[in-house]
């Protein structure tokens, strides 16, 4: 089936098998390998990315599903030189380890910020509940968003 | 951990979507949100040779006030229920429940037509459907039928529908007379399946309750509204002795099984102290008091 994409800001055009995953289209078909694939079935938060604006697994969407729809990738956050805020903070607070997780964490962490006030520590983490960290015990990811939230209300973390 | 190759029809009517799934002859699985289905698909727990889109289906998404109800389109997003005021207003059980439902990233996906008809027993939808009486009405090759809630949900995940049945609205009546109420839900993780969760809901008249409502989940291969449990509270007050006797006979009306989680006394002991915990919530509401 032939879809057309845009991801990152750029269009995609390709003819793909209907069983194709987001997730490996994304990887494979269109060599954006900045998502990472995990657990394959929705439970560890690897492949999360924002379809029109909102996290999504990408492993557990069909890449046909995506036709015509508006995409982000850890890719289009921001550049090395140029890392958007929340990426800024990752790196400040140490948010990250092995890094295997981080994009599905970074991808998560836009939509939370987007949708709630995030008051509490105890709200990030429930807001994060669905991402699996092995490295980092979660500490630094939560300081990394506090960080973001505090610099929104426009007070010093 | 791909899906096995199937063929995909995205219909643009639900007359059409029907007649493909009646002619997939039982092999075929409807796509709604495909949260609970994709996991399946990954795994080929599920092969069917068929797949039903149903997302290119106009008018299956929406959240109306009808009458004494509120009717909810079957494609309408459990994000899209956390977030709306009049959920909010009109069905605040479930606007508390929402936010227990998975992941963001979940509910962003995942529908409330698709959750029913998965028949999770420790799922928050199916026992909010229970809770309020919903009527499920789904659409068949031989018309429509109009299916109760309690009717609906047959053992673990099964439902009563045929196979070429699908759910395109589900209406909640809102319980109107009811000032009261809590959800109270423990689960291994926030956002997983709930070991044992429960809804009460309380109408209050001179300081006495004239009508009690209340529905388990996680403690049955069902959600159930328990009957018993509701005319045991009818003429009661509120207060610690009053929770007491209501959580001892929610323990009573439950016989839950034990798996890889939690045994079976423990779940009985948590259904008891949620009762108690949702009761104390639900009257200190309805007599007016901030919880």
């Amino acid at each position: 089936m032939d879809i057309v994409v845009t991801v990152n800001g750029r269009k995609y055009q390709a003819s793909i098998e209907p069983r194709l995953l987001l997730s490996d289209f994304l990887r494979d078909t269109i060599g954006l390998t900045g998502t990472h694939v995990g657990c394959e079935h929705g439970v560890c938060g690897a492949c999360t990315i924002l379809v029109n604006g909102d996290s999504v697994r990408s492993c557990l969407t069909l890449a046909v599903r995506a036709d015509g729809m508006d995409i982000v990738t850890v890719e289009g956050l921001g550049t090395p030189d140029h890392l958007n805020a929340l990426q800024t903070e990752f790196r400040e607070k140490h948010g990250l380890q092995c890094g295997f997780c981080t994009p599905g964490m970074l991808m998560t962490a836009m939509d939370l910020l987007k949708k709630y006030p995030l008051a509490s520590d105890e709200e990030i983490r429930e807001g994060l509940s669905g991402n699996l960290c092995r490295c980092t015990g979660y500490q630094n990811i939560v300081a990394a968003i506090r960080s973001v939230v505090s610099l929104r209300n426009g007070s010093a973390s | 951990m791909k899906p096995a190759a199937f063929d995909y029809i995205a219909p643009n009517s639900l007359e059409a979507a029907v007649g493909a799934i009646a002619a997939a002859n039982g092999d075929g699985k409807i796509l709604a949100g495909g949260q609970s289905l994709m996991p399946l698909l990954n795994f080929r727990i599920a092969r069917p040779s068929v797949i039903v889109d149903l997302m290119h289906i106009p008018d299956m998404s929406f959240i109306e006030r009808r009458d004494d109800a509120v009717a909810i389109g079957a494609l309408t997003r459990h994000a899209d229920l956390e977030f709306s005021d009049l959920i909010a207003q009109e069905l605040p059980v479930m606007a508390a429940a929402m936010p227990h439902v998975a992941h963001l990233a979940i509910r962003n996906k995942g529908t409330i037509g698709g959750s029913l008809s998965h028949a999770d027993p420790a799922a928050e939808l199916p026992m909010l459907a229970v809770f309020y009486g919903a009527t499920i009405k789904v659409q068949g090759s031989s018309g429509r039928r109009d299916i109760p809630a309690e009717d609906f949900f047959v053992s673990a995940l099964t439902n009563c529908l045929d196979p070429d049945e699908i759910v395109f609205e589900i209406d909640f009546p809102v319980l109107t007379s009811h000032a009261g109420w809590a959800f109270e839900e423990v689960a291994r993780r926030f956002g997983d399946f709930a070991l044992a969760s429960i809804a009460v809901s309380l109408g209050i008249l001179d300081s006495r309750i004239v009508d009690a409502r209340v529905a388990v989940m996680g403690v049955a291969d069902t959600p159930r509204r328990l009957r018993e449990a509701e005319e045991a509270l009818t003429g009661a007050q509120g207060g610690p002795k009053t929770a007491a006797r209501f959580a001892e006979v929610v323990r009573a009306c439950v016989s839950p099984e034990s798996d890889i989680h939690v045994s079976a006394e423990y779940r009985k002991n948590l259904i008891g102290a949620l009762a108690a915990r949702a009761f104390t919530t639900a009257w200190t509401r309805a007599v007016g008091a901030r919880p």
